[in-house]
């Protein structure tokens, strides 16, 4: 194994770690203020909308694809199907809508 | 008593298996193709696997392949890494009010597995998020990014196009399923997604900063504006009543 790229993934590793980990350790057993604890409450909500878009629209260089599979998804989801039924439905469509192309 | 206990942590665990299957199979595609890139890259099969193992997140991990083979230096690469990753920061600050009370030891343990989907899978369930169900969902996700990363090394091919093409879809179509059962519930929750859903949009297209910061600052504005909002509201309500 060269030396260089075992030195590179323990680094990665370590700055990958680290931000993940911290939180647990700083704020363990801390009352945090009410304004900033709703905050955090927010910050799962927020992070989804910011991991769905833009990049499912970015995951063809058609722009259609990313937005049909958003909506199969969307539909699925709000009609009550759970998330894997959701997964594998707007996989399906995608399949389909690809097959037509 | 200590049975009992046992006996729920071994439910949850086997609840946090069951949450983490979507994550598992959204893993498969992309670790698969991360497989077959490191190969072309020159890695080995064990530094390949060395990677997913030890640092276990994806985007990060493409980025390094990109960046050796443009022949970037590893601390740049190392740099890169953090900067990719640190919006994890924020996704454990966040977690870490929800979590169940326990031992700081096995916190520190399990957040080696947080990502943006397994972050995502916990901070959306019900109530509290137990040690055993961070267990299960992490178990699940991580088993599938590494033996996948492998797999993909190992085969040297990826997916038949067209089943690539549209499993890519798999994580962006979870993280919907995760998050439109809590929109119907609560209008806070359409109001942060569609914000942060358009700073990150914003910032992203318009190439105003990395990506990494994109999400941590369209999130983090988001939270802080809607917060904000319903702070005010709440004010003048209390006002009105008096």
């Amino acid at each position: 194994m060269k030396n260089e790229i075992l030195w590179m993934i323990l680094g990665m590793s370590i700055v990958t770690y680290i931000p993940r980990m911290l939180p647990f350790v700083l704020f363990k057993g801390k009352e945090l203020p009410s304004f900033l604890q709703g905050i955090l409450k927010n910050v799962p909500f927020a992070t989804l909308g910011a991991l769905i878009f833009p990049g499912i629209l970015l995951i063809q260089k058609d722009i259609w694809y990313g937005l049909i599979g958003a909506v199969a998804a969307f539909i699925a989801a709000f009609l009550g199907a759970n998330v894997i039924v959701t997964v594998l439905g707007s996989i399906a469509v995608l399949a389909l809508y690809s097959s037509i192309l | 008593m200590s049975d009992l206990a046992i006996g729920k942590q071994a439910s949850e665990f086997r609840k946090g298996l069951q949450a983490g299957i979507s994550i598992g199979v959204g893993y498969f595609p992309i670790a698969l193709t991360f497989g077959l890139l490191a190969k072309g890259s020159g890695l080995s099969l064990y530094e390949t696997l060395l990677m997913s193992l030890l640092v276990f997140a994806g985007a990060a991990q493409y980025i390094s392949l990109s960046l050796l083979s443009f022949g970037t230096g590893i601390f740049e690469i190392i740099l890169t890494t953090f900067i990719v990753n640190i919006r994890h920061f924020l996704m454990s600050a966040s977690l870490n009010e929800k979590v169940e009370e326990d031992r700081l030891l096995y916190k520190i343990f399990y957040s080696f597995g947080i990502t943006d989907e397994t972050f995502s899978v916990a901070a959306t369930k019900e109530g509290t998020v137990t040690t055993g169900f961070m267990f299960g969902v992490i178990l699940v996700s991580y088993s599938s990014w590494v033996v996948n990363s492998g797999l993909g090394h190992l085969i040297g091919a990826s997916l038949p196009q067209t089943l690539q093409d549209s499993m890519g879809v798999a994580l962006y179509a979870m993280f919907i399923g995760l998050l439109v059962p809590s929109m119907r519930k609560n209008i806070k929750v359409v109001m942060l997604a569609i914000l942060a859903a358009a700073f990150n949009s914003i910032f992203t297209l318009e190439k105003l900063m990395a990506p990494g910061w994109a999400i941590v600052s369209a999130t983090l504005l988001s939270a802080i504006i809607v917060e904000s909002v319903v702070m005010l509201a709440k004010k003048r309500g209390h006002f009105n009543e008096e």
